[in-house]
């Protein structure tokens, strides 16, 4: 049970921010489908400095202040590159989908042509010396002390970033919903003509939900790179960044429900990857490999899911309504 | 050397015409008089080409920034001097003539088949996805999901082509057979999305990235090495080792070569690119002759005066995402039953890399048919350029990826370059603004866009009659 937990964790932690930098922006009003490239480009740059801080000196001991460099270098390389999204489609009122598919296609190229200039070869790893992860010890559990679930899940074996990312992922989801910005950023995305008129600066609101969403995307990159990529870029996110996409509109651009949505779609992940390892009561027996089902299926479930919850709730979904549009002073 | 010279005359001769181009113009425009220049420019195909120009060169000129910054580097421990910039920069422009390197080291040009052919082979499937992309965006819709069509179209096109032994049937009538299975494969799947789309009216782009891995999952558990239901179509001799997919020459089945691969020796080519190119050539007449191609175009215009002009706008969409899976199948079919080509699909983490460039390619050709023949020839020239340039200096062939997605991000903005080529937007306003002069520009816009609509309701209604 508390390796399917562990496991679900590592895929949806970077899936339920990813899906939050999603609504971000397309509360703001700009459909971002670059999710995927800004992932792609903030797990390198995380990787990237924390080689550099690395061979700058900081060893082991220092492994959770590097982990901190990197999830800043992460978020810093996602705003940037969220920067030409938001310029394309605030500033030049180019086609938002079209501008989101071009940064899916520059990010990997970008990435690699750097990693191979950088490595020579086709990935780029932090340093093997480091180990990120705490154990018990970290803790101070000792080491023969049998573990109950509660430890097994948050004291052994866990990697910090994981729990700063649903620390962020809250203040956040506060800030969209309960303060004075928030309100004014859902404003831009539903009616920003209305906004307009009581003196909201709708571009600046733009800006600001795309750059927070370069930069929570690019954090989600980094904490992949480091869970299930084992602290390696290679600039390829499997798809993560899709799948975020698909579970931001499963959980209606709404910060609770997603969380929910990402439960299930990393459930339905860590099933696919390591079904024939689950042990759910701790009987030794491994209930899922026994069903028989071929893997393929649990690796289909979360698309094929999406695509029915969308058939079912196309009528009342509540997307963004002016989402994709380009905004126009002019327009009423 | 040569060469460079050349290039340099003829990128004078440009200059030099469109400077005149634009004195004469001008001249004309204070004497009230029109040229055929001004005819010429005003047309909107003109302006349409020339910002896939402009999106073009920038993307060149933002791609060669990158190779000048990484001049002095040290990449793969190889370091990169001043030497290889210069190459890598003639290669992005002339790769595809490269012709090796003579005695004293620097690059030579002439008329390389190889390449050439490796280039028209590489842009087949290219206009196809490009097509596919390109004529779905006709209809309003955007065809993310060629990937997750080639695929498909893909496993049809070699399960019917290995499966059917060639001693029973003639191979050229099971190449005929795969291609059309391919086909219909793409289209049934891409259907999906537009059937979504018609009648629940959810976007495509959301249900072409979900269709796109349900694919590539589908397609490598259809390959899958013990549980996989075609695995008796997987390779196991020595160094492949049930990693790949017979090649369709296993079973005698290969697309004609017809006398192209003496014009272009040594290289990958055949009939292929002949057939898509008549494909293009349909399809230019489909959607720009025919009342059935009309009815897409004005359910992509706009669908409300579409439905109202009774035209069956569900109808229309489904089909038009129909026909675009179709090409996208077709475009894997041409690839994979060439006879030589090895399909391997373990990763069910990644799409064909084909099926996403269809984007570029259908943006840069503005999505008219015939302009894509040659936006496809253009970006498999930049990936023959990608590998000259891994081959020749101490780059890698990423620049030729990083450059094709600047001309996309670029392209994006063709709307922009059309209004500035025409006028509605200035490029230098005045530093000082006036009151009224913002107001002004909105009022232009504003009236271009009523009149476009008002435009296309009239040509519903021309189309009903």
């Amino acid at each position: 049970m508390a390796y399917f937990i562990q496991q679900t964790l590592v895929f949806m932690v970077p899936l339920m921010i990813v899906a939050l930098a999603g609504t971000f922006s397309e509360r703001s009003g700009v459909i971002n489908l670059a999710l995927e490239g800004i992932m792609i480009f903030g797990a390198f740059m995380g990787v990237l400095f924390i080689r550099i801080f690395s061979d700058a000196g900081l060893t082991q001991a220092q492994a959770q202040l590097l982990l901190v460099v990197g999830i800043l270098a992460s978020m810093l390389g996602g705003v940037l590159f969220s920067l030409l999204l938001a310029l394309s489609a605030i500033n030049l009122k180019a086609d938002q989908t079209i501008g989101g598919t071009a940064l899916n296609l520059l990010a990997p190229a970008l990435v690699m042509f750097m990693i191979i200039a950088i490595t020579g070869s086709n990935t780029i790893n932090t340093p093997s010396s480091l180990d990120f992860m705490l154990y018990r010890g970290d803790f101070g559990i000792p080491e023969g002390k049998d573990l109950n679930l509660f430890e097994q899940i948050f004291m052994n074996k866990i990697y910090l970033s994981n729990w700063y990312a649903i620390i962020i992922y809250i203040i956040l989801s506060i800030i969209l919903y309960f303060t004075k910005f928030g309100l004014r950023l859902r404003s831009c995305g539903e009616y920003p003509q209305a906004a307009d008129s009581v003196g909201i600066n709708v571009k600046k609101m733009r800006y600001a939900g795309v750059l927070i969403s370069g930069g929570l995307a690019g954090f989600g990159g980094f904490l992949f790179a480091l869970a299930a990529a084992g602290g390696a870029s290679t600039a390829d996110v499997a798809g993560m960044g899709f799948l975020a996409l698909a579970v931001m509109i499963f959980g209606n651009w709404n910060p609770l429900t997603i969380a929910g949505a990402a439960f299930v779609f990393g459930a339905c992940k860590c099933v696919a990857s390591g079904y024939s390892y689950i042990d759910f009561n701790g009987d030794g027996i491994y209930a899922l490999a026994n069903l028989g089902i071929s893997k393929y299926i649990y690796m289909m479930i979360p698309y094929v899911a999406t695509l029915l919850i969308l058939a079912f709730t196309s009528k009342n979904s509540h997307a963004p309504k002016a989402e994709g549009q380009p905004f126009d002073h002019g327009q009423r | 050397m040569t060469f460079i010279v050349l290039f340099s005359i003829l990128l004078a001769i440009v200059i030099a015409f469109a400077t005149y181009a634009i004195i004469s113009t001008k001249k004309a425009k204070s004497s009230g008089n029109t040229t055929w220049l001004m005819k010429f420019y005003a047309k909107e195909s003109t302006k349409t080409i020339i910002s896939s120009l402009i999106a073009i060169l920038l993307g060149l000129f933002v791609g060669c920034l990158f190779l000048v910054m990484f001049v002095g580097s040290d990449m793969n421990g190889r370091h990169v001097s001043g030497f290889d910039l210069v190459d890598a920069l003639q290669l992005v422009f002339f790769g595809i003539f490269n012709t090796g390197r003579n005695a004293g080291g620097s690059l030579i040009y002439g008329w390389n088949g190889v390449s050439i052919g490796n280039m028209l082979f590489r842009a087949t499937p290219l206009i196809l996805t490009g097509l596919s992309v390109g004529i779905a965006y006709k209809t309003g819709l955007f065809n993310i999901g060629a990937s997750g069509q080639y695929l498909i179209g893909t496993a049809a096109a070699l399960i019917v082509a290995l499966s059917i032994p060639s001693t029973v049937v003639n191979p050229i009538i099971i190449w005929i057979l795969a291609f059309f299975a391919a086909i219909i494969a793409g289209a049934l799947w891409a259907s999906i999305a537009g059937l979504f789309k018609a009648f629940l009216n959810v976007n495509e782009v959301i249900t072409c990235i979900m269709t796109n891995w349900i694919a590539a999952i589908l397609v490598t558990s259809l390959f899958d090495k013990t549980t996989g239901p075609f695995n008796f179509l997987l390779d196991p001799s020595g160094d492949k080792n049930y990693k790949f997919v017979y090649k369709t020459a296993h079973n005698g089945v290969e697309t004609l070569k017809l006398g192209l691969d003496s014009i272009f020796p040594n290289s990958q080519i055949n009939f292929g690119i002949v057939i898509a190119i008549i494909i293009a050539i349909l399809m230019f007449i489909i959607i720009n002759k025919t009342t059935f191609g009309y009815s897409l175009k004005a359910c992509g215009s706009n669908k409300h005066a579409a439905q109202y002009a009774g035209i069956n706008s569900k109808f229309y969409i489904t089909i038009s995402m129909a026909i675009a899976g179709g090409l996208s199948g077709a475009a894997a079919a041409l690839y994979y039953l060439s006879g030589n080509t090895e399909f391997t699909w373990s990763t069910y983490q990644s799409l064909p890399q084909v099926g996403f460039n269809g984007i570029p390619v259908a943006l840069l050709g503005s999505c008219n048919p015939i302009g894509i023949i040659f936006s496809a020839s253009f970006m498999a020239y930049l990936d023959i350029s990608g590998l000259q340039i891994r081959n020749m200096t101490m780059y890698n062939e990423y620049i030729s990826s990083i450059i094709s997605a600047l001309i996309v991000y670029f392209s994006a903005f063709a709307l922009i370059f059309k209004q500035i080529l025409s006028g509605k937007i200035k490029l230098f306003k005045k530093k000082k603004i006036t009151v009224d002069d913002p107001p002004k520009i909105e009022v232009v816009m504003n009236n271009t866009e009523v009149k476009e609509e008002i435009d296309t309701k009239e040509e519903v209604k021309e189309g009903e009659e």
